[in-house]
């Protein structure tokens, strides 16, 4: 069985830390996901940029809605997500609409990926 | 972390938003300050044993209040009673709670809380000396030290400040869509002046200097926090990030300020960059531009090029004509000149500021540029005193020095070399 380990905590918090308190914290990480690459059951790890630089696609009207900003609604779940290699914002809400046509109703919230590293998992 | 480093930390995040609807309560910043100030004293107390509340703010919030309240009631009994504008609202202590969680209601009192630190009346250093005071809680000495002046003076600096905003008045009411972007825009503005005053620095000052950029920042993050949809506050953040993302490369050992095309671009923080690009990305899309969005461009230009020689110049040159357009000023002309030198020449840059001698005879960076300029074309007595009059009007030893450096190159050039005939 696969599990996403999704990962939340206060940006304010996380965007002051200082450089060598961020450096500590990767290198501590690294290590736990090195032990986990080793045993050939880490898949992909994203980092990604502050909600700032989000961009949300409510595809429960036609044609969906562009909004700024982090999907911001209580009522829905986080069901899936994806990764995608996009030339910009532009292009990928190019992708997320694709996606929205093929499956309408809620809505996909666009962020910038900071750090990727693709992983591995042996099957 | 421990206890306090972590209650430090939300109060810090907290204190906008509780210090705004407190200072729309009260409408007297003194009170509302001294309100959030034992509003934080209490947490210290109780958060310790209790743990954090769920909404930080929202706590600081309600009980600042109660304690204004209890203030103005004790000052009463002695007093006679303060006219009725000083304490608005106090009969819905409960429901207050409610709204302060339905978060689309306190960007109005943050983005007051910024804007009654931009007053017109107060000259660049006070705003700024009074924003970092009052919104970010940096204290006077921290202050003084950014700012490299004695505790005593930034006192009295930030005093005169709020006398002068106390005197002009809080404007209270909820504003209307076309003061709020009136607010927005000077309270940008200010932002950018922040940045500034941490980005102009040099030498010995870098270090004290530095931390405001990063107050910059996440002054600019919060706002696009509040106005998610504003194309220039994007553009603002945007260029603050893109900008200090070449911090760790634009300063020598000894403070001396290192140019764009010298940088070891391995130091930029790519993070930073990235984030910024997708910034500038994301604001373009609105087709609204303006000066912030236009900055971040030409930044994101020059973050994308690996190499100095990979910057694409004629399109930075086409991204000045537009900040020309939107805000004419000599100065802008003036670094359009760098961006016409890479792509026509130095004899069509040179053309193209000769004009703004009159306009920026007193400002040391176009007799830097002229004198660069008529070096690229070798005329070289003519840029060795445009060169020297730089350094005479330059106003940090980093200034100067850098300056003296292309004089010195100057001079290793046309010294007479073997066989060569020397340059007059």
């Amino acid at each position: 069985m696969l599990y996403a380990i999704l990962c939340y905590h206060d940006e304010d918090t996380v965007g002051s830390w200082s450089k060598d308190h961020e450096d500590a914290v990767m290198a501590k990480l690294a290590v736990v996901q090195e032990k986990f690459a080793t045993q050939g059951r880490l898949g992909p790890v994203a980092r990604l940029l502050p909600t700032t630089a989000a961009t949300t696609l409510r595809k429960d009207g036609d044609p969906p809605l562009v909004i700024d900003g982090p999907y911001a609604e209580t009522k829905e779940q986080l069901l899936g997500f994806y990764i995608i290699e996009a030339t910009g914002l532009d292009d990928a809400l190019e992708a997320a609409r694709d996606l929205g046509r093929a499956n309408p109703g809620g809505s996909y919230e666009i962020r910038p990926v900071g750090l990727f590293r693709p992983g591995s998992i042996a099957t | 972390m421990t206890d306090l480093a972590w209650i430090d930390a939300a109060l810090t995040s907290a204190r906008p938003q509780a210090l705004g609807a407190l200072l729309r309560y009260f409408r007297d910043l003194d009170t509302a300050e001294e309100a959030y100030q034992n509003a934080c004293l209490r947490a210290l107390k109780t958060w310790p044993q209790n743990g954090p509340p769920r909404d930080a703010a929202a706590w600081l919030i309600l009980v600042g209040r109660n304690s204004g309240i209890d203030d103005a009631r004790r000052r009463n009994k002695q007093q006679a009673l303060p006219p009725d504008e000083v304490i608005s609202d106090t009969d819905d202590a409960e429901s207050a709670l409610a709204e302060r969680l339905d978060g689309s209601h306190y960007r109005d009192d943050i983005l007051r809380l910024l804007f009654v630190c931009c007053h017109p009346d107060l000259p660049a250093t006070q705003q700024i000396a009074l924003a970092l005071r009052i919104v970010s809680g940096l204290t006077v000495k921290q202050i003084a030290r950014a700012f490299l002046v004695s505790e005593a003076a930034m006192e009295q600096r930030i005093t005169r400040a709020k006398a002068a905003v106390a005197k002009a008045g809080v404007p209270f009411e909820t504003p209307g869509a076309v003061e709020r972007s009136e607010r927005l825009a000077a309270v940008a503005a200010m932002i950018y002046l922040i940045f500034n005053e941490g980005y102009s620095a040099s030498g010995e000052a870098i270090a004290q200097r530095a931390p405001l950029c990063e107050e910059a920042i996440r002054l600019a993050r919060l706002l696009l926090r509040l106005f998610q949809s504003e194309p220039e506050i994007m553009g603002l953040t945007s260029l603050l990030l893109l900008q200090h993302a070449r911090a760790a490369a634009r300063y020598d050992a000894d403070g001396a300020i290192i140019l764009l095309d010298d940088q070891d671009r391995a130091l930029w923080n790519r993070k930073m960059i990235a984030e910024g690009m997708a910034l500038i990305d994301k604001a373009m899309r609105h087709r609204q531009r303006g000066p912030y969005q236009v900055q971040a461009a030409i930044a994101a230009l020059h973050a994308g090029a690996a190499r100095p020689e990979d910057t694409d110049w004629a399109q930075i040159d086409l991204l000045y004509q537009t900040l020309e357009k939107l805000q004419p000023s000599p100065v802008v002309t003036l670094n359009r000149a760098v961006a016409v030198s890479k792509v026509r020449g130095p004899q069509a840059a040179l053309e193209l500021i000769e004009p703004l001698a009159s306009r920026l005879g007193g400002y040391f960076n176009f007799h830097g540029v002229r004198g660069a300029l008529l070096m690229q074309l070798g005329r070289a007595g003519e840029a060795r005193a445009a060169f020297d009059q730089a350094i005479a009007l330059a106003n940090t030893t980093a200034e100067a020095a850098h300056i003296r450096m292309h004089i010195d190159r100057l001079m290793a050039e046309s010294a007479p070399k073997p066989g060569a005939r020397a340059a007059t």
